[in-house]
């Protein structure tokens, strides 16, 4: 049963992905890129990690993809920029990079199979987690927090210089 | 506690799976935001190997590296978004080879 489910998970997650990455109008890659996202949340609570399961939608289909898709309307693309990205999307494009995946892939099955490795374990649960955070890794969240802070620091800075000229320009 | 029935070749070769297609996409688009979602796709394929490696081994801190792959998502996506409208404004145009030359 749980078996089933995680390689159902696995098809969609790698489906959307796929059409993420194709896709000509950015407002519906975002919308992909949100079912990709859920996909890998629902493979997250299957190998037992419920709580990264849930910062994956809270935090990742929730802020980072609206975030996303402020920036999208924000720069207002309408049907000029389907055209101009069908014109950057020549089908020839994608020889190389394939090839180059290809063997990547061919790779990683190689190692992947040639190491015994067995099932995926058991669950962790929140209150694990919770106690390594603030535990052992305590030095790491603080510097996270700083990363974070250096983030709202440098896109304010960026996005107000934006908001500026803008201004400028429209007087 | 009950262990997982999820092969663990399988949940790497997904892995595997998803951070080549946002490789590929990384190398084929143009436009910086299609650049962005690929980059992300990356990073989470990146986390899922590492959730799969701490429940392999049955400890959180598998989790814990996929948390801080989740700040770093969030401020490099703040930043990187602010650098996309910077973009568009000075160049009129999304394509990250028009900001190939360093000169302010």
């Amino acid at each position: 049963m749980e078996l089933t489910l995680f390689y159902i998970a696995a098809a969609v997650a790698i489906a959307a992905a796929a059409l993420v990455v194709t896709r000509l109008n950015a407002a519906h890659a975002l919308v992909w890129l949100v079912v990709a996202l859920l996909a890998i949340a629902v493979i997250f609570f299957l190998l037992g990690a419920p709580f990264a399961a849930a910062l994956e939608i809270v935090i990742y289909a929730g802020a980072i993809v609206v975030l996303f898709l402020f920036v999208v309307m924000m720069l207002n693309l309408g049907r000029r920029s389907i055209t101009r990205e069908r014109l950057w999307l020549e089908p020839g494009m994608w020889i190389g990079p394939a090839i180059l995946t290809a063997i990547l892939f061919g790779e990683m099955i190689f190692l992947i199979a040639s190491s015994d490795t067995g099932d995926a374990g058991s669950p962790v649960g929140p209150k694990a987690v919770g106690e390594a955070l603030f535990g052992q890794y305590l030095l790491a969240v603080e510097l996270a927090a700083m990363l974070l802070l250096a983030a709202l620091v440098g896109a304010y800075h960026l996005g107000r210089r934006y908001l500026r000229d803008r201004r400028e320009e429209a007087s | 506690m009950t262990s997982l029935a999820v092969p663990m070749e399988h949940v790497l070769l997904i892995a595997a799976v998803l951070f080549l297609i946002g490789f590929a996409g990384v190398l084929v688009r143009r436009n910086v935001i299609f650049l962005l979602m690929s980059l992300e796709i990356m990073m989470n394929a990146c986390g899922l190997a590492f959730v799969a490696a701490g429940a392999k081994w049955g400890q959180p801190d598998g989790q814990i590296m996929f948390m801080l792959i989740l700040a770093i998502a969030a401020a490099e996506v703040a930043v990187a978004l602010g650098l996309v409208l910077q973009l568009e404004r000075r160049f009129d145009t999304l394509d990250v080879d028009a900001a190939s030359e360093l000169n302010g």
